[in-house]
């Protein structure tokens, strides 16, 4: 039924103008890839632990701005990237020890002080790095741009992301479906009461899960940073998009969480090339004919 | 089963926060209370019961309470009268639909200043604004109603959208689909007028009366507030209101006894649309505009604020709540710098979460069960404690 | 006896009031002029608006914080851009704490809200901020509501001509946000480049917010001689970057904050292929005229903690507070009978600014020089931009009679349009 409109529009695309849909069809895609690492985490930590992570932008945010820091001070891009990660994991562990390890079970609280966070840490960022905008200074081998059929000239760092975001789905299935940890954190997705009567330490997978989950999206910040630069109101942009994308494909999905990803990466970017003016709406209308049809989100499961 | 039995059933389930599926809020009494009814016996009878009524409900704070809303603009300036006073009733208005629909409802809805903002929008459509390729001139009285049903029919949509998935995730939603329509009214230009909004949005006069003067205004506040106050109260005592508490605490108990979840749901955010349409009106009105900047993320999440630091487990939470934000927004720059107002709230919000149960009214509760505490001292009194909630 | 010494204590009392009176009187100064200061300090301007009370505040220290004999106290106000809470913040300042001046606000959309509300104050005199809307005086313009700073259109006249004539750029592509201020930018350069024969064949409006411009890139067409942008910071910044990676090679004629400071100092290679690039705009940062260098240099040693240059905020609240205390000095402080002679003088003050004269026209909007600049490199290798071209006197209708601009209309996505 969805199929039809599609693929008219494909054939139409290709026919007017080859070049500009295909490179459309790239941007969509490797949009797609910087959603997918900020909504995996996102997605993670919802579905063990029904926690509405409202402050995920702010974190993004934060890795960031963390990252640009280290990068300056050493001047290397790569320990930038380990730095948004790992500044990012740090703050989402103590997050969940200190915190939320309290308000067990209470998760409109647990949202609320998502909330609360985020406002508090988006001032704060602003209060400290100001309101400029801060770009990142990769190597040159990865920021220049390549040649490829059809499109003839495209960025080689939008690649090198598309790429960079393939290798951590395949770590993160590789970590939730080959890994004691990560069977334990989908045990403890479909039935969390379960998993502690078998004697798991339901606390040390809630807080590895959040840590993961808060480093993704640090470790998107740099790297998605470096694509369009950092700047106050960034953390928002992202706190939505993984909102939209997580409803799309399901919640504590985060196979759901690529295909709601590519969906929205794609829509997002034809509307911008063939219809600027409605295009944010656009993701939106996605999100609602979802929501119409299939609440749960393409791969979510009715809890 | 009798409607007593039934109704402790109902609440047997409620766990110690307001925010869980089953709120301490407002327990439903388990005797129905007596209504005089004025159809039986003389008039005389009748309104001896009506006293009795009264006197059982109503309290000396109550009284006072009322007679101090009624009064302020008396001894206020008029900035007080009108920035303070008529925006925190505005404001409450619409974090009461909130309040009604997460502490009664089990729903947190972030739309509900998208309703309003909706209403708003369309009065400055409908009826006269600087905007004058777009406003349409109707008289104000027209332009209202037709406001408040298109708000409340959104409202409704927006529940529809969002009742069929549960608890927390409502959130999330709502969220989305309030910042949807926020990007729409900021690119469509023939009818929302993009980026600038309407503007010059003119607040109508009856006859001689202008309700931009602000005592004026304040009086418009007050009543629809406390309309909207009694309304609530009124609702949450009916049966739909019981229903509605009975969903937010056990939805499969309640489908199991056919009652139909999703319809009351529905209806609720109905209901919610209509009381959060009122106060967009009154909140256009006391702006003289409305932009996309007023339906954008950061009020949607200040609706949230004013509900939660008021409190959800009584309808003048909502009130307390928008006091207080609208004071701390006026006057944050006296104590700490107006640029750090959102480190301010944030951080006062972030407090009032983690060390009160429900807000500032949970906090009220405490201490007055504290203060009860301390006068009953004796072999009673732990008992006395415990069953005084 | 008791109520004799009753009645000499009272007489004491009485004495030592009186006496306190007489000699608080004696020492009773003019009353102090209180002026509200409104920027948006919260979200993303705030950069901006503490830049423009720098310069707000370097006005008044110029003058030693007095101005005619009275002593200037200062109220500063804060919003977060938004129209509603300018409002709120305005009122505040004005029947809160009894300003007898406004100053403010930032963003055009709040202009016009405080114009809106300045209506129902007639006994307070309103001065913009940085606003920079043109609807704000040249739609329903309130009777005080002063604005001594030239707008978004008037900032790019000058531009036209020059990229027609002597870049030779006939045919041009637009990339710009879709909002006021792009819309009035691009009408200050259309309307002339229009008229002299130039086309714009491609508009690309993109929606606020949006930083990924890739899209919207690969669409450019190919046929043109150079594209017009019209982005501002971190986004102009972000294209540049893009349009690079993309293969993109036409040269560019910036909007005014598409090539300002905050631009030209990011690292990135694109930086090279600036040279050259013609922008307008109502300061330029080495522009060699003696007033602009002095004020310049107050800045930078007052203000430590600012930016390396004035920015566009800064300086615009500087004209702007700089006149308010003029009018003062016209009228000896007199703000009495309703400030009616204050705004008398106002209405007629020639004022003078670091880049040169201004005056108002009939609706309290300024009118003033606007500088053509090139970006160029320095000696020592900074970037700067270089001034070729001084505009004088232009005015809000952008050279046209109050019937043609009417007919035209004020910039939106459409007007104006040469395809």
């Amino acid at each position: 039924m969805l199929g039809v409109p599609v693929v008219a529009f494909t054939v139409w695309g290709l026919a007017d103008n080859a070049k500009l849909f295909l490179s459309t069809a790239m941007n969509g895609l490797t949009l797609a890839a910087l959603y997918f690492l900020v909504a995996s985490g996102f997605t993670l930590v919802f579905g063990l632990m029904r926690n509405v992570n409202l402050a995920h932008g702010s974190l993004y945010l934060l890795g960031a701005y963390v990252g640009y820091v280290v990068g300056e001070w050493t001047g290397s891009w790569l320990l930038a990237v380990a730095a948004g990660f790992g500044s990012a994991a740090l703050f989402g562990l103590v997050l969940q020890v200190a915190v939320f390890r309290f308000m067990h079970g209470e998760d409109l609280r647990q949202t609320l002080v998502t909330i609360g966070l985020s406002i508090m840490m988006a001032d704060a960022l602003l209060w400290m790095f100001g309101g400029e905008i801060y770009q990142f200074d990769p190597p040159r081998a990865i920021f220049g741009r390549t040649t490829l059929p059809i499109v003839e000239i495209y960025p080689t760092y939008r690649l090198v992301l598309l790429a960079m975001s393939a290798a951590i789905g395949v770590l993160l299935w590789w970590f939730l479906n080959r890994t004691r940890v990560g069977m334990m954190i989908r045990a403890g997705v479909d039935d969390r009461g379960m998993l502690a009567a078998a004697g798991v330490n339901v606390q040390f997978v809630f807080a590895v899960t959040f840590a993961i989950g808060a480093g993704l999206a640090g470790f998107a910040g740099v790297v998605g940073g470096t694509a369009l630069s950092i700047a106050p109101g960034e953390d928002t942009r992202y706190q939505l998009a993984s909102l939209v994308v997580v409803i799309v494909g399901g919640m504590g999905s985060v196979v759901g969480a690529a295909i709601g990803a590519i969906l929205i990466g794609v829509a997002e970017q034809f509307g911008l090339a063939y219809a600027p003016t409605y295009s944010v709406v656009f993701t939106f209308v996605i999100m609602a004919l979802v929501l119409a049809f299939r609440p749960q989100g393409i791969l979510g499961r009715r809890t | 089963m009798s409607a007593a039995d039934w109704r402790k059933a109902m609440n047997a389930g409620a766990g110690r926060y307001a925010w869980n599926a089953g709120a301490a809020g407002r327990r439903v009494t388990t005797h129905p209370s007596p209504r005089p009814s004025p159809l039986r016996g003389e008039g005389e009878v009748a309104a001896g019961a009506w006293a009795r009524w009264i006197g059982r409900r109503v309290g000396a704070r109550h009284v006072l309470v009322l007679l101090a809303v009624l009064i302020y603009p008396w001894v206020a300036t008029p900035f007080f009268t009108y920035q303070i006073g008529a925006q925190s009733l505005a404001l409450g208005l619409i974090a009461l639909s909130l309040t009604f629909l997460a502490g009664y409802g089990g729903m947190v809805s972030l739309a509900q200043m998208t309703v309003a903002g909706i209403a708003g929008y369309m009065y400055a459509i409908f009826a006269t604004s600087g905007t004058t390729e777009i406003s349409l001139r109707w008289p104000w009285g027209l332009a209202v109603v037709l406001a408040l049903v298109i708000a409340t029919v959104c409202g409704t949509l927006i529940g529809w959208f969002s009742v069929r998935t549960e608890g927390i995730y409502t959130i999330m939603i709502t969220l989305a689909i309030g910042v949807a329509f926020y990007y729409l009214a900021q690119q469509n230009y023939s009818l929302f007028n993009g980026f600038q909004g309407f503007q010059s949005v003119m607040t109508p006069a009856v006859g001689s009366v202008e309700l931009r003067a602000p005592m004026t205004f304040y009086y418009l506040a007050l009543f629809w507030s406390l309309a909207g106050y009694f309304f609530v109260a009124y609702l949450l005592r009916a049966p739909f209101g019981v229903a509605l508490q009975g969903i937010r605490d056990n939805p499969r108990r309640m489908s199991a006894l056919g009652f139909n979840v999703t319809a009351h749901r529905v209806a609720a955010y109905a209901v919610a649309g209509a009381i959060a349409a009122v106060g967009g009106i009154l909140m256009v009105w006391y702006n003289g505009l409305v932009s996309p900047g007023s339906v954008g993320t950061s009020w949607l999440i200040n609706i949230l604020i004013i509900a939660v630091l008021g409190g959800m487990r009584h309808p003048i939470g909502p009130f307390v709540g928008a006091i207080v934000f609208v004071l701390l927004q006026n006057f944050a720059v006296d104590l700490v710098g107006r640029e750090r107002f959102n480190l301010l709230i944030g951080g006062v919000f972030l407090v009032i979460v983690l060390f009160s149960t429900d807000g500032l009214l949970g906090w009220w509760a405490q201490g007055r069960r504290y203060v009860q505490g301390q006068f009953h001292r004796g072999p009673g009194a732990a008992l006395t404690q415990r069953r005084g909630q | 006896m008791k109520s004799l010494k009753r009645r000499l204590l009272w007489v004491a009392v009485g004495a030592a009031m009186l006496a306190a009176a007489v000699a608080g009187g004696a020492t009773a100064q003019a009353p102090v002029v209180k002026i509200g200061l409104l920027a948006t300090l919260e979200g993303p301007f705030a950069a901006g608006g503490q830049d423009g009370m720098r310069g707000a505040e370097l006005a008044v220290k110029e003058r030693g914080g007095m101005v005619a004999g009275r002593k200037i106290e200062i109220i500063k106000a804060s919003s977060d851009a938004k129209p509603d809470v300018a409002v709120n913040a305005t009122r505040k300042l004005v029947e809160q704490d009894k300003v007898d001046i406004m100053v403010g606000p930032l963003s055009g959309s709040e202009g016009i809200a405080v114009k809106n509300y300045s209506k129902t104050q007639p006994n307070t005199t309103f001065i913009n901020g940085s606003s920079g809307a043109q609807a704000t005086t040249l739609v329903d313009p309130s009777p005080n509501f002063f604005r001594f700073n030239t707008e978004g259109a008037q900032w790019m006249v000058g531009l036209g001509d020059y990229a027609y004539k002597t870049k030779n750029y006939k045919k041009m592509a637009l990339i710009a946000e879709d909002y006021a201020f792009p819309y009035s930018q691009v009408q200050g350069f259309m309307t002339e480049y229009c008229r002299l024969g130039g086309r714009v064949t491609h508009k690309a409006w993109v929606p606020l917010g949006g930083k990924d411009y890739s899209s919207v890139i690969a669409k450019l067409p190919t046929d043109v001689d150079a594209l017009l942008v019209v982005l501002g910071g971190a986004d102009a910044v972000n294209f540049l970057t893009q349009y690079e990676q993309a293969g993109g090679n036409k040269p560019m004629v910036g909007g005014s904050i598409t090539v300002d400071q905050t631009v030209l100092n990011f690292k990135g290679k694109r930086r090279e292929s600036l040279l050259g690039t013609p922008s307008a705009g109502p300061i330029a940062d080495r522009y060699e005229g003696a007033d602009w260098k002095k004020f310049v240099a107050a800045y930078k040693e007052n203000f430590k903690d600012g930016f390396p240059s004035p920015s566009l905020f800064a300086y615009v609240y500087y004209i702007n507070m700089k006149a308010a205390l003029d009018g003062l000095d016209a009228v000896k402080g007199d703000l009495s009978g309703g400030q009616a002679k204050y705004r008398e003088a106002l209405k007629t003050l020639k004022l003078k600014t670091p880049t040169g004269e201004v005056t108002l026209d009939e609706n309290r909007q300024a009118i003033g020089n606007t500088f053509v600049t090139e970006v160029a490199k320095a000696a020592d290798g900074e970037f700067y931009n270089k001034v070729v071209k001084l505009v004088p006197g232009v005015n809000q209708r952008l050279g046209m009679s109050k019937a043609d601009f009417d007919k035209v209309g004020l910039g939106s996505r459409d007007v104006p349009n040469c395809p």
